[in-house]
């Protein structure tokens, strides 16, 4: 294990989710949206180039980001499952963004004091962007949550679908362990208290329970994946892999 | 001032008026993305630190900067990516926030952190008549630096410069 594996972790779950996000553009339910979607997406691609590409100096064989994206298979790619569920509805798609910027922004809030400056830079502007998102996501989850019979019940059913894939983001690998030991990155279970009060204030709001989940659904660290990422990957990885080192 | 000095100042001021290629009426020193120039051995090396985590002109923005230097007459340009400490619209010149008004665009009111503000309860001014009754449309708009507003008093919609 290595800390550079922990970046990688890291940079996997923001790429694939931002993946996620963007192919809502040119499809979401309103023209706001359309916009508002690439542009989550952006940050968090953004996010991930700059720890790819961090991951790839620190693991020191010459890789660049672009090798990291596009040249992993499915088993390689260590980002947790909540971040490569499928889109479904927006009530879904929402609650994702939520579960993960409720998540993310303590994390980086922590990651400004990192010993790695890469981390710090990183920190400074995400946990910015974060707070948006927790913003936007929250205010739909709100929303739709005590909207309409239909809303709300398909908000019920997205709480249902994605509450198993919450718990995951707690959990450090062994790379993780190492990287935190390090002061590298923050430990993950420290999020807990953050977590638990963002959802609470907006699931109140929401008229949505907190639900109680007995069997967390973890494997994502460990290259243990669901269905939906081989075929996220596939879209994604197509041109790359067809025209090995094609650049804009 | 010393020869080294005059260079530096030169080439600053060549980076200095590149305007931002998305919202050309500031320049990226009023944005504050040029942090500094440096001349050493004949080699010029400009500081900059983008907006935001994934702004899709970063590259461009880098470029025409080393682009304005090397056309001050310099030849050995090099631009170094700054990520922390983060850009933060505080660094946005009073005079930068002028222009953005001047240009339609609301600037930045306020730092952010204050907790969850949810269905925005920042107060945004309208850039066309000055009135503070106007509400929040979406949270992102056409770059990833702005979101949308409307006045309710003039009724005409604008972009607000977010504050990050």
């Amino acid at each position: 294990m290595a800390i550079y594996q922990a970046i990688l972790e890291l940079a996997d779950d923001n790429l694939v989710l931002g993946h996620r996000v963007s192919e809502w553009c040119g499809h979401a339910p309103l023209l706001e949206e359309d916009l508002a979607m690439p542009n989550m997406a952006l940050d968090m691609i953004g996010t991930a180039r700059t720890l790819y590409a961090r991951a790839a100096e620190l693991e020191g064989k010459g890789q660049s980001e672009d090798d990291m994206a596009y040249l992993r298979g499915e088993r390689e790619y260590r980002n947790c499952l909540l971040v490569e569920r499928r889109n479904e509805d927006f009530a879904h798609t929402m609650l994702r963004q939520l579960y993960f910027a409720a998540f993310m922004k303590p994390y980086w809030e922590a990651a400004a004091n990192s010993t790695d400056e890469v981390i710090r830079g990183v920190a400074g502007k995400a946990v910015k962007e974060m707070a948006y998102h927790i913003r936007h996501a929250g205010e739909w989850v709100i929303r739709l949550g005590d909207g309409t019979e239909e809303s709300a019940a398909r908000m019920q059913d997205a709480v249902e679908a994605l509450a198993i894939y919450v718990d995951e983001m707690f959990d450090s690998s062994d790379a993780a362990k190492e990287a935190e030991e390090a002061g590298v990155l923050p430990k993950r279970a420290d999020m807990r208290p953050a977590f638990d009060a963002t959802i609470a204030h907006i699931f109140a709001e929401a008229l949505l329970d907190v639900p109680t989940v007995e069997y967390p659904h973890t494997g994502g660290r460990d290259g243990r994946h669901g269905e939906d990422l081989g075929h996220l990957l596939a879209e994604m990885q197509s041109l790359y892999r067809a025209h090995p080192g094609a650049n804009w | 001032m010393s020869v080294p000095a005059q260079e530096e100042a030169r080439a600053w001021d060549a980076a200095a008026q590149v305007p931002d290629p998305e919202v050309p009426c500031v320049t990226v020193a009023d944005l504050g993305i040029l942090r500094w120039v440096r001349v050493e051995d004949g080699t010029v090396t400009a500081g900059v630190t983008p907006t935001y985590s994934g702004c899709p002109a970063t590259l461009a923005i880098e470029l025409a900067i080393e682009t304005a230097i090397r056309e001050a007459g310099f030849d050995k340009v090099e631009i170094e990516r700054i990520l922390s400490p983060a850009w933060t619209t505080d660094w946005i010149s009073a005079e930068g926030r002028e222009k953005l008004r001047d240009y339609g665009i609301a600037p930045p009111e306020e730092a952010t952190g204050k907790g969850l503000m949810l269905f925005g309860e920042t107060t945004v001014t309208c850039p066309r008549c000055g009135s503070t009754n106007t509400e929040r449309l979406s949270e992102f708009g056409s770059t990833a630096c702005k979101a949308q507003y409307r006045c309710k008093a003039c009724a005409e919609p604008f972009d607000y410069f977010k504050c990050i």
